[in-house]
């Protein structure tokens, strides 16, 4: 495949970006441990950083020109701290579960009351 | 260093000239902060001994006991290597790793002189406090896969009391950033330049008190005494490095040591003038690049000397402490980091502030000694000048 | 290809192929402290990444924020709720059949998606004004605080007019995002905080010695 005698460019960092996607998605989708959930949304987050510096890298494009420019790297700190605001307050969430059930298995959080 | 190398190599090796750089100056830092923690255990073992009215190392190496670290150091070598039954062994082995390799890493961004740094980076302080802070995950594990209880709790109250004096320690590092105009620690020392009067801590009143608490959170952030309820011997065994015995304490002990020498060395460069001595006197020597390529060595060599006299002088400050004061209670170390650390050092950050904008020359610098405006003004000033000139 | 160029493609494949690994890792181990460590090993390698494209203030930030915080803080939560055996939480065969299938579309889907965006990158930087026009954005920190306050100097010159070093400012989102991450740690305090009034009368003679 020509993405391994191409020299490093924007088509690598978006597959790692989709790798790290795939791999959130997948550990949202399959872990019954809350916070092996909450370890999906990070790499999840993690993936759509990956494309945003990627895309707003000047060293990456022959022309120097990238796409995003400044923002790229703006908007990835900006969803850094908003990740770490919602882990936070999802992990709360997780804590007052294991109080009041004594489980973290997200199979079993199947009511709406208490 | 790369472009040194790569021309005397045929042109395709240059490739190996990045290679080679890279190497010689990952060595050139391990031996400065090997030395220095070898040196440091010795240290401690004196220090220790006087303020507690006894000789210290006296037998091996002579009338001082040089060769005591190195003999410390075979003996932890040539100990059994035990590892619980009931510890996760993966974790359990990499975790001293963990803990060392994010101590040294910071290496990379600190400068020892003028132009002697690995890594230039224009965000050294974010750099150096970020990959310091990666120490805690070390910890942690260390307590979690020793399998024992008195390690996991020491871990947790290690990890919570490190992570929560980050802030403040931040926090304090912002003025000299503010006062410098820029992150890059050859930036912030090399405006310090001249007379001791032109150091940050006496820049202005704020930065004083933002140094000495500034001393306090290294000192937490670190777990010395007075904050090493998490390692003490009285209440949790040691803490997370119970189970740990021989080499991989060593490893342990070598990391809190480099943690200890970087933040002493990130104080001295950012209050404490870095290597510009108290008195100017090499440029009156006339000790520069522009006069002879080996009197600029020299004078970058007696400014590395500035340095490390400055660092250590931290490092014995650090060490005394924890031989005079008594050990606070975990709860005490939290509520003064959340209660008073982190106010005061807003509310000094906020001063520095107010005074940057009163007296932008600063207080001795008005005075005659040096006439420039702070850089940061200077830069928005640049920027904003443009954008006048674009207005249609 | 140059000496530059070819340590960029080395690290950035064992960047890119640790950040992969690692997260896989964390989706294939079962203890949940595994998969912590291979969490937190994946973020350091998606900062090395940052690194090597250029952003070396974002990779400082990430470590600073992403590992030195966000992890600590997941792996507090492992360690306060791990009392449980690992084996009852399995995921059944089934389960993972359907999760692979779908993860796998997924894949294809944003790989496909990659390919024709680089070749409309490609495409359009063939056509873009050469780099003599435009002011190289540097990134440095001086860069990027002054493109919060709107000052911009990577201006790319927009034909409908403006001053070219005229953007949007980010201030306001960045003081917003402040306030949102001050709010939702006290609504995260506040929610995870110990409700046993009945324990606590019962220990007003007996001290219990947990750190408040």
């Amino acid at each position: 495949m020509n993405l391994f005698f191409d020299p490093v460019g924007l088509p690598h960092y978006l597959l790692v970006g989709a790798v790290l996607f795939v791999c959130g998605i997948l550990c949202m989708m399959t872990k019954r441990n809350a916070i092996g959930v909450l370890m999906g949304v990070e790499l999840v987050l993690n993936g759509a950083n990956v494309n945003l510096v990627a895309l707003g890298s000047p060293m990456l494009y022959p022309s120097g020109v990238a796409p995003l420019g400044l923002e790229g790297p703006l908007t990835a700190a900006f969803v850094i701290v908003l990740a770490a605001a919602e882990a936070a307050v999802a992990l709360a969430i997780v804590l007052s579960y294991y109080r009041t059930a004594a489980t973290i298995d997200v199979d079993q959080a199947s009511q709406l009351k208490g | 260093m790369t472009d040194q190398i790569a021309s005397r190599l045929p042109e395709s090796w240059a490739w190996a000239a990045w290679a080679g750089a890279a190497l010689i100056h990952v060595a050139l830092m391990l031996c400065f902060v090997l030395a220095a923690v070898a040196f440091f255990v010795w240290l401690e073992r004196k220090v220790s001994a006087r303020i507690q009215d006894r000789l210290g190392p006296t037998r091996v190496g002579g009338r001082f006991g040089w060769l005591q670290s190195p003999a410390d150091g075979i003996k932890l070598l040539c100990k059994e290597d035990i590892i619980p039954a009931a510890a996760d062994s993966f974790l359990f082995r990499i975790a001293p790793y963990l803990c060392f390799c994010p101590a040294f890493a910071a290496f990379a961004a600190i400068p020892l002189a003028d132009g002697w740094v690995a890594l230039r980076l224009d965000i050294a302080v974010l750099f150096v406090l970020a990959v310091a802070g990666m120490e805690i995950f070390g910890v942690i594990l260390a307590g979690y896969a020793s399998g024992s209880k008195y390690s996991l709790f020491g871990a947790m109250r290690e990890a919570a009391q490190v992570v929560s004096y980050e802030a403040p320690l931040a926090l304090c590092l912002v003025i000299p950033v503010m006062l410098a105009g820029s992150m890059d620690l050859t930036t912030i020392a090399n405006a310090q330049e001249g007379w001791f009067t032109q150091w940050f801590v006496f820049h202005n009143p704020f930065s004083f008190a933002a140094f000495w608490i500034y001393v306090v959170c290294a000192t937490a952030n670190t777990n010395r005494a007075p904050f090493d309820l998490p390692e003490a011997e009285s209440e949790l065994v040691a803490g997370f490095m119970t189970e740990y015995s021989g080499f991989r304490w060593a490893v342990f002990f070598m990391a809190e040591y480099t943690a200890m020498l970087a933040v002493c060395l990130i104080a001295s460069i950012a209050f404490l003038g870095g290597w510009n001595g108290p008195i100017p006197w090499t440029g009156w020597l006339g000790l520069s690049y522009s006069v002879h390529p080996a009197l600029g060595f020299l004078g970058d060599f007696v400014g590395f000397l500035n340095l490390t006299a400055k660092s250590f002088l931290g490092v014995i400050f650090i060490m005394a402490l924890r031989w005079t004061l008594p050990r606070l209670r975990i709860d005490q170390v939290m509520a003064m980091c959340w209660k008073y650390c982190v106010p005061l050092a807003a509310a000094m950050l906020l001063g520095a502030a107010v005074w940057l904008c009163l007296f932008p020359g600063g207080v001795f610098r008005g005075v005659g000694l040096r006439n420039a405006p702070s850089p940061t003004v200077a830069a928005v000033g640049a920027f904003a000048g443009e954008r006048e000139q674009v207005q249609p | 290809m140059t000496a530059a160029v070819l340590w960029h493609n080395v690290f950035f494949w064992i960047f890119g192929l640790a950040a992969s690994a690692l997260a896989v890792g964390v989706v294939v181990s079962t203890n949940v402290v595994r998969m912590a460590v291979c969490l937190v090993m994946s973020l350091a390698a998606v900062a090395g990444l940052f690194f090597l494209a250029g952003a070396p203030l974002l990779g400082a930030i990430q470590i600073l924020v992403y590992v030195g915080g966000t992890m600590v803080l997941l792996v507090f939560g492992v360690m306060l709720t791990a009392r449980l055996p690992a084996a009852a939480m399995r995921t059944n065969a089934g389960q993972w059949v359907a999760a692979l299938i779908v993860g796998a579309a997924l894949l294809a889907v944003l790989w496909q998606a990659g390919r024709g965006l680089s070749a409309a990158c490609a495409r359009r930087d063939a056509a873009a004004p050469s780099a003599a026009e435009i002011a190289p954005a540097n990134q440095t920190v001086t860069e990027l605080g002054l493109a919060l306050l709107g000052v911009r100097a990577d201006a790319a010159q927009s034909a409908e007019g403006g001053s070219s070093t005229q953007r949007p400012g980010y201030l306001l989102p960045f003081e917003l995002i402040s306030v949102h991450l001050l709010a939702a740690l006290v609504g995260a305090a506040y929610l995870a905080r110990s409700r046993w009034p009945a324990r606590r009368q019962a220990a007003d003679d007996v001290r219990s010695t947990d750190m408040e």
